[in-house]
């Protein structure tokens, strides 16, 4: 097996962020580390290595944590290499910084794209060590070992805890890169282990360690009402009614910046036009809501009805109107004219919310020149150049502080939140908790795009898949361009595996907000891509299986190096696997069916059996088998938590979850409206982790995309019945 | 002037809103910043404590009408050691974000207080209030097995010692 080199260069990556990654994937910790060779003696190895003098060993994550479990697996990077005692290891948020580089949670990168950094920072560090250790044992380096935060000489007998060398380390000249080993994964410790979330006490004894938590004195509340149609500005309010509410401090309208509210994380510091209610506590800003009158200038606000762009794209699908090219290669029109066999079919999903169950909110302190933001941003590392902006003040002056996030997904890729706290904040000047209701956050979205699949498939004779058409009906705000994650990225299957393809896009006018939703595009493409193969598989008369191993072949590697790229042998390992575990082929209680699906995203390789019943419209989904390659592993229980998260997190978008848009308003509001699935629903999950060797990649996302078409050829093989549309209760099916 | 018993101490609301839910109460008023807010309307169990040792919804209930009251919350619920559930909790590794857990517990340890050895129809029932966008349902099942097996095995220990002294 080839290692890939350092290249990570990944299309998600480059849709997800759109902004040169250069810093961040090319980061070999060097401005860190050349921060260092101070001249006094202290505990501090690197920014990211505290040796304390109780023996503990304080190691830094820099990346957000929003239940990805990145503040407990780059720490375990670091303590792998360092040979740090995992027990008296605390793990704790890095300050957003530049030495940091690349702060930010998104794309599942956080690993892939620390992987060389922490494993340098951890083994510098215990290079030091024994550096120290050496000079004043007056010994070998060459004779020294370490384990559990402790230095041992063999031949002499002596050992040295890490707190007894660390100040004389401290002093040591940082080691050159090419004198500092690191590892062979033969001789991990820790990696590959399975460790409990470094805040799983905090959290099971209800420490203040989330976004919402955070408090200072003399902080006011806030709430900001904003137009129900995306866009609206407000002209008038009754303020003064409101001002004299018990409770209430100040309110006032704030302008704004004109639409379109695109998703945009890099410079992202436009906000929508809106009423601040600022208050002595957050009830009295919620009540004052409803005492709340807005005039409401609907001239540039949006008219969005999902209905409309859903007949209108299904209408250019069906017309065959094709307005741009994606990808072409082969011969399509021969491969269908020649086929024995052909299929065609549409495949569509809706609007969907985050619904992450912390709603956004954020302290920030902009009363005065020297600003302060308490959050649970997924992209801390754009806050400061933003805010600079917004509030005209030197990003030197600007601090940030990460806290914990109550779940992600994407939605925190975006900052508005924060801007628009920071101008309240400096309208009323004191530090300013702005809390949004869950109707705020259901509202005020950036959703995942609805989208709209028309698939064509051509069977040659011998049964091998070898044409292969995709229409896309695109939402977009501009009638040229897809809005984001409304469209087709380029994936290695079918493109560069299926000889004769063609991806074509067609447009329909959508204004309302989009953005990234755990996985973007593959979470819905693997939805219709997978089904479709059933399909095929179906009507050539072929078991699934083999003929999605067929179709997938052994041309291996597609683009060596490159780990979002597919790997025919490791899509087959886990595809073998998954069935082998699931029992595929086996005789099933009646009413019963198993469903099959492959999807690579985010560089992980992952394959999924759902076992279903059907009663009438009722689903019972009773287990998922996964089977995933993503790489090297790091912690195994967090890996494990995030496969299993994401099969029921993918039950619980595909079963019920659909934000449907009035005159450019959302008309759910909260979890009464947008349900989330429930523990009742919830299938048995076994997971088979293939740990291939491969660079780690990430988690949070790839196990998500395989789930939907996995159980959608379940219910069909249960009950003959085939779904094209989610959430699944369109066509009145619900999960018991 | 509203008095509650917090986690075994009394706590006096002053000059706020009778109106105002027990959640906001809590977190602005009393330091107890545990509880979270997930929805305000009843749906996603996130702000579960209890009130006279029952699972209740805190955003549900109004700080007024609760003079008296005893409110435990997942601050109170360790006495010397952590509760059971708590430590299933961390052994098993349940929490992803962790926004939802401190409800989870306190719905699970609301559960096996009463019920210790639960059917799993038991456990989908007691649960089915409390949602997690992370989908760790997965997990708190196993972990509410793995608490209610401690908490069976040392009140089997407990029983015995009683009957011992007894018939010492
Ligand atoms: S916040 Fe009380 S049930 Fe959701
Ligand atoms: S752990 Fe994130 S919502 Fe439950």
């Amino acid at each position: 097996m080839n290692q890939p080199s350092n290249q990570i260069a990944n299309t998600e990556r480059r849709d997800f962020l759109k902004i040169s990654l250069g810093l961040a994937l090319s980061s070999t910790g060097s401005i860190s580390m050349m921060s260092l060779a101070s001249a006094e003696a202290s505990g501090t190895l690197n920014a990211y290595v505290n040796i304390n003098a109780d023996g503990s060993v304080t190691i830094y994550g820099p990346n957000p944590e929003v239940g990805q479990g990145v503040n407990t697996s780059l720490p375990m990077i670091v303590a792998e290499e360092l040979d740090a005692k995992w027990e008296d290891v605390q793990c704790e948020a890095a300050p957003v910084q530049q030495q940091y580089g690349m702060q930010f949670a998104g794309g599942s990168l956080s690993i892939p794209m620390r992987w060389d950094e922490m494993r340098k920072m951890g083994a510098t560090a215990r290079e030091m060590l024994c550096r120290a250790a050496a000079s004043q044992w007056n010994v070998p380096r060459d004779e020294l070992i370490t384990a559990d935060s402790l230095v041992r000489h063999g031949p002499s007998g002596k050992s040295a805890h890490y707190k007894d060398l660390v100040a004389a380390a401290s002093l040591i000249a940082v080691p050159d890169e090419a004198d500092v080993r690191l590892k062979a994964p033969a001789d991990y410790r820790l990696l590959g282990k399975r460790i409990s979330n470094a805040s799983a006490e905090g959290i099971a004894t209800g420490k203040p360690i989330f976004g919402i938590d955070a408090k200072v004195d003399g902080m006011v509340y806030a709430s900001f009402v904003k137009c129900p149609s995306i866009g609206g500005v407000a002209k008038s309010a009754n303020l003064e009614a409101v001002r004299a509410l018990p409770g209430v401090i100040d309110a006032f309208i704030l302008d704004g910046t004109p639409g379109p509210y695109n998703f945009d994380i890099r410079e992202s510091h436009t906000i929508q036009s809106g009423v601040a209610i600022v208050g002595k506590d957050t009830w009295s800003t919620f009540k004052a809501r409803e005492a709340l009158k807005v005039d409401w200038d609907l001239s540039a606000a949006s008219q969005d009805d999902s209905d409309v762009i859903e007949a209108e794209a299904l209408a250019a699908l069906a017309a065959g109107k094709v307005e741009a090219e994606i990808e072409r290669t082969g011969d399509v029109e021969a491969a269908f004219a020649n086929a024995a066999m052909t299929a065609d079919a549409t495949y569509s999903t809706d609007f969907v919310s985050h619904a992450q169950l912390e709603p956004q909110g954020v302290l920030v302190s902009a009363a005065t020149s020297a600003v302060e933001v308490w959050t649970s941003s997924q992209t801390p590392v754009f806050i400061t150049s933003n805010l600079a902006k917004l509030l005209d003040v030197t990003p030197g002056n600007i601090t940030v502080h990460q806290l914990r996030g109550g779940g992600g997904f994407g939605r925190r890729l975006s900052n508005e939140y924060i801007f628009e706290a920071a101008l309240i904040s400096r309208r009323v000047g004191a530090p300013v908790k702005l809390q949004w209701k869950r109707e705020d956050d259901m509202a005020f979205d950036y959703f995942r795009a609805p989208t709209y699949y028309r698939l064509q498939g051509a069977v040659a004779a011998d049964g091998q898949l070898v044409g292969w058409k995709n229409l896309v009906a695109a939402a977009s705000a501009d009638g040229e361009n897809a809005n984001y994650g409304a469209s087709y990225r380029p994936y290695d299957f079918p493109g560069k595996v299926i000889p004769n393809v063609a991806v074509e896009q067609s447009f329909v006018k959508s204004q309302t907000p989009t953005g990234a939703w755990r996985a973007p595009i593959s979470n819905v493409y693997a939805f219709a891509e997978q089904s479709f193969i059933a399909e095929l598989a179906h009507k050539a008369g072929q078991d699934h299986r083999d003929f999605l191993l067929n179709a997938i072949g052994d041309k291996g590697w597609i683009k060596e190096g490159d780990m979002a790229s597919l790997n025919t042998a490791r899509a087959r390992a886990t595809i073998e696997a998954v069935t082998k575990a699931a029992g595929w082929g086996r005789k099933l209680p009646e009413g019963h069916g198993l469903g099959l699906a492959f999807f690579l995203s985010h560089s992980g390789h992952i394959a999924e059996v759902a076992e279903v019943s059907v009663d009438g419209k009722n689903i019972t989904v009773h287990d998922v088998w996964v089977a995933a390659d993503v790489g090297q592993v790091v912690n195994l229980s967090g890996l494990e938590n995030q496969l299993q998260g994401s099969v029921v997190d993918g039950l619980s978008t595909m079963a019920a979850q659909s934000i449907s848009i009035k005159n450019g308003a959302v008309v759910q509001s909260n979890y009464d409206s947008y349900p989330l699935l429930r523990m009742p629903q919830s299938p048995r999950v076994h997971v088979d982790v293939l740990n291939s060797g491969y660079r780690p990649t990430g988690a949070g996302e790839p196990a998500l995309p395989p789930l939907a078409p996995a159980v959608c050829n379940a219910v069909f093989n249960a009950c003959g019945e085939r779904i094209r549309a989610l959430p699944i209760s369109k066509a009145g099916f619900t999960i018991v | 002037m509203t008095t509650i018993t917090i986690n075994g101490k009394d706590h006096s609301f002053n000059g706020i809103d009778p109106a105002m839910p027990l959640l906001w109460a809590l977190r602005d008023h009393a330091e107890i910043q545990g509880v979270k807010y997930g929805c305000g309307v009843g749906q996603c169990g996130a702000c579960t404590v209890w009130l006279d040792g029952y699972a209740v919804r805190s955003c549900q209930l109004t700080v007024g009408a609760l003079e008296g009251r005893a409110v435990t919350t997942v601050e109170g619920l360790a006495t010397a050691t952590l509760h059971p559930v708590q430590q299933a909790w961390i052994d098993h590794d349940v929490a992803q974000c962790g926004y939802c857990q401190a409800g989870q517990i306190m719905s699970a340890a609301a559960l096996l207080e009463r019920n210790p050895s639960p059917t799993d129809d038991e456990i989908d029932a007691a649960m089915a209030g409390n949602l997690c966008r992370c989908g760790t349902y997965v997990r708190i099942k196993s972990a509410i097995k793995a608490a209610s097996g401690a908490m069976t095995a040392s009140a089997l220990f407990y029983n015995a010692m009683e009957a011992e002294e007894v018939s010492a």
